[in-house]
Formats: structure tokens, C-alpha cells, sequence
């Protein structure tokens, strides 16, 4: 019989399949969207690769948003599981997600619509990055707004299940690191609090929204200008403004 | 609020870096256990702090949060940071969020040590 050798022992845990292994979307070069359901756009996101707080322009912030479910008795599990098959529900009006066909699921590409600053119309997407019972994380694309992650979660403190948002990013270019400074951070805050809001009252809750701001990184990423050549807002304008175009080159010969 | 499921140890690595073993599950809740390993394993001379991953249970997205901003703290300190010990499937984690561009990953604690007083 062969005797298992110190230097067995690491390969032996490298072996074992750990725990989060089917939490985690696996590695892709570029994000491929699977389906487009009706009334989305899919122009700013197959072939994207995502993007984390690490590739982004602007300063990094982590903004987090909280609110105790008070008086019920929902668990952390029963509000995630709820989150995940009523997204789109909780989001204010005004933008919209496409949910994955199969779910909020590691892996899983979501398109998303809505608007900047401005009023500018906004095409683009997310990947599921990790998804467990109590948690679900979603990673953007190049393009997008944001270079980063938003982390969903529930969990217990003093007895009542809370509800949290926690966004980790820096703006993709400076055309976002501009828009944040003039109204982006505002209009972001107040989307995640109203989000909170509709999950909570999903509940039966009406607590307010405690709001957390940290600055995590002030400084700005210069080399990461290039970004703007994927900016999604630029590029969605530029699908608008040649629908005519388009629509002459695919219409049926007379 | 849960007690974190980690357990952290500092070894020194030669002159100019500190080693980090991490054992168990890295998750928002590493969080203090994280940053009061960084301020044990970072003195004056520290330019380098090398993660050893062998012993890592489980992370969730919360934990790969962790590192980017241990890693904001490292760069703003001008040290570096580098790791070992990750698995096939944290190295994947490293790639699928792009913390690869930024941190190093090495095979060996060897390697580590070499890379970081080199620096």
C-alpha cells in the first residue's frame, strides 16, 4: 500500500471540488447573449468582454444599500430566491432588465435598457458572476456605465433578515466619470433605493433605505480612456439615429 | 452579525515582503480578519505582500470584493501584491473577474518569495 507523502497533501485539496465551485460563472473570453427576448436590444454586449472595478477609468466607489425586513419573519433564503425571480419587478420605472431565459444563474447574460443623464437612451447588459442561496452578484460589459460588480444579499443581524445592495465600480470612461459628477451618483442612489423599497413592501416593509458611500480609490485611471470607443450610450444614439437606414436595407423588394 | 469562517497568519519572507496564509472561507465577513493581517504583515520596509491561497475553503463574490480593495490599499501604500496556492478553479475566478490583470498568481510560495524581493 503507498503511503500518502506530505507533498501529497496539496494536490489532494486542489483535487477536491470546493464548496462555491458551482456558484461561479466560468471563464468566457467574451459575454454571448443567448436570447433576446422582445423589445430588447442586443448592439452592446455579445462579444463584450466584462469588465471589473480593476478596468474601469473614474474613481472606485462602493456604495451600499440596506434595509432591515422588520416584523416579518422572512429568511435570508426566501428574499434572494424572491429577489432573483422578480428582478425586473423591483426596479424603478424608467429602465428595464431582461431577465435570462433560464434565470438568474451563474453564467447568465441579462440585457438591460434605460437612460443616462440627460435623457439619453441606453442599450447594454450583465453577466450573472456568482450566484448562491443568499447572494447573487452581477458583472458589467465593456461599454457599460460602470466597470464593476453589484452584489445582492441577505443575511441575518439581531434576528431580522436584511436586504443589501453593494456596488463596487469605477465610470468605464470619462464620458461616465463626467455624467456621475453631474447627477450619475444621485440618480444611481436613488435607483437602488427604490429597488430596496419595492423588495421591502414586497414584504410588507416599509423601512427607509440606509445609505453607505465609500470612496475606496480616488484616483483616476487615465490609461483606461480608450474605453470611450465602447461606450454603450454613444453607440445606442448611434443605433437610434440609423434605424431609418436600417429599415430601408431590410424592407422587402417591391 | 455571523463570525467569519477564516483564520489568517503572518510569516515574514525574506527582507522586503510578508506572507499572508489564509485558511477557510473568504467572505465579507474576512473582512476585519483581512485588513488586521495587513497591517500586521505591512511595516516600513514591506514592499511586497504575498497571499498564500493552499488552505482556501470557499469565497463568493464578497470575498473577490475583499481583494480589490486590500489590493487599492497595497498600491496606494507603492507595495505590490502577488499570490500562490490557488487552484484551477480560483485562478479561473481571478480570470473571470479580471483580477488577474493586476495581481500576480504564481505556482509555488518559492516562486512568490523570489518574484516579490525582486521587485
Amino acid at each position: 500500500m503507498t503511503e500518502q507523502t506530505p507533498q501529497d497533501e496539496p494536490r489532494e485539496k486542489q483535487k477536491r471540488e470546493p464548496r462555491d465551485a458551482a456558484y461561479w460563472a466560468k471563464y468566457a473570453e467574451t459575454l454571448k447573449v443567448a436570447g433576446v427576448a422582445e423589445g430588447a436590444t442586443n448592439i452592446n454586449v455579445d462579444g463584450r468582454r466584462a469588465v471589473g472595478p480593476l478596468q474601469g477609468f473614474g474613481k472606485m466607489w462602493q456604495k451600499t444599500y440596506r434595509v432591515g425586513l422588520v416584523g416579518t419573519e422572512v429568511t435570508p433564503v426566501e428574499v434572494i430566491k424572491t429577489w432573483k425571480e422578480n428582478y425586473q419587478e423591483f426596479w424603478p420605472e424608467g429602465n428595464r432588465f431582461y431577465a435570462p431565459l433560464a434565470g438568474i444563474a451563474p453564467g447568465e447574460v441579462a440585457l438591460i435598457s434605460g437612460s443616462l443623464p440627460g435623457g439619453v437612451k441606453l442599450s447594454t447588459g450583465v453577466m450573472v458572476l456568482y450566484a448562491d442561496d443568499e447572494s447573487f452578484s452581477l458583472m458589467t460589459p465593456e461599454g457599460h456605465p460602470f466597470s464593476g460588480w453589484i452584489t445582492f444579499s441577505s443575511f441575518e443581524e439581531e434576528g431580522t433578515a436584511v436586504a443589501q445592495a453593494q456596488v463596487l465600480m469605477r465610470a468605464n470612461d470619462p464620458l461616465y466619470e463626467m455624467g456621475l459628477r453631474m447627477g450619475g451618483h444621485k440618480m444611481e442612489d436613488e435607483m437602488w433605493r427604490m429597488t430596496l423599497e419595492n423588495l421591502a413592501a414586497h414584504f410588507d416593509v416599509h423601512e427607509p433605505v440606509e445609505t453607505n458611500v465609500v470612496c475606496v480609490d480616488p484616483r483616476i485611471q487615465w490609461s483606461q480612456y480608450r474605453n470611450v470607443w465602447h461606450n454603450a450610450g454613444i453607440r445606442s444614439a448611434i443605433y437610434s439615429f440609423t434605424a431609418p437606414l436600417r429599415w430601408r436595407r431590410n424592407r422587402p423588394e417591391r | 452579525m455571523p463570525e467569519a469562517q477564516v483564520k489568517m497568519k503572518v510569516r515574514e519572507a525574506g527582507e522586503k515582503a510578508s506572507i499572508i496564509d489564509i485558511e477557510g472561507d473568504l467572505t465579507a465577513f474576512a473582512e476585519t480578519v483581512l485588513m488586521d493581517a495587513y497591517n500586521q504583515a505591512s511595516d516600513g520596509r514591506t514592499r511586497a505582500i504575498i497571499l498564500n491561497f493552499e488552505d482556501l475553503e470557499y469565497m463568493n463574490s464578497s470575498g473577490i470584493g475583499l481583494l480589490v480593495t486590500l489590493l487599492i490599499r497595497i498600491n496606494r501604500e507603492k507595495q505590490q501584491l502577488l499570490t500562490y496556492g490557488l487552484s484551477d478553479h480560483y485562478r479561473s475566478i481571478f480570470q473571470i473577474t479580471r483580477l488577474d490583470d493586476a495581481i500576480a498568481i504564481h505556482d509555488s510560495e518559492d516562486e512568490a518569495v523570489r518574484a516579490a524581493n525582486l521587485a
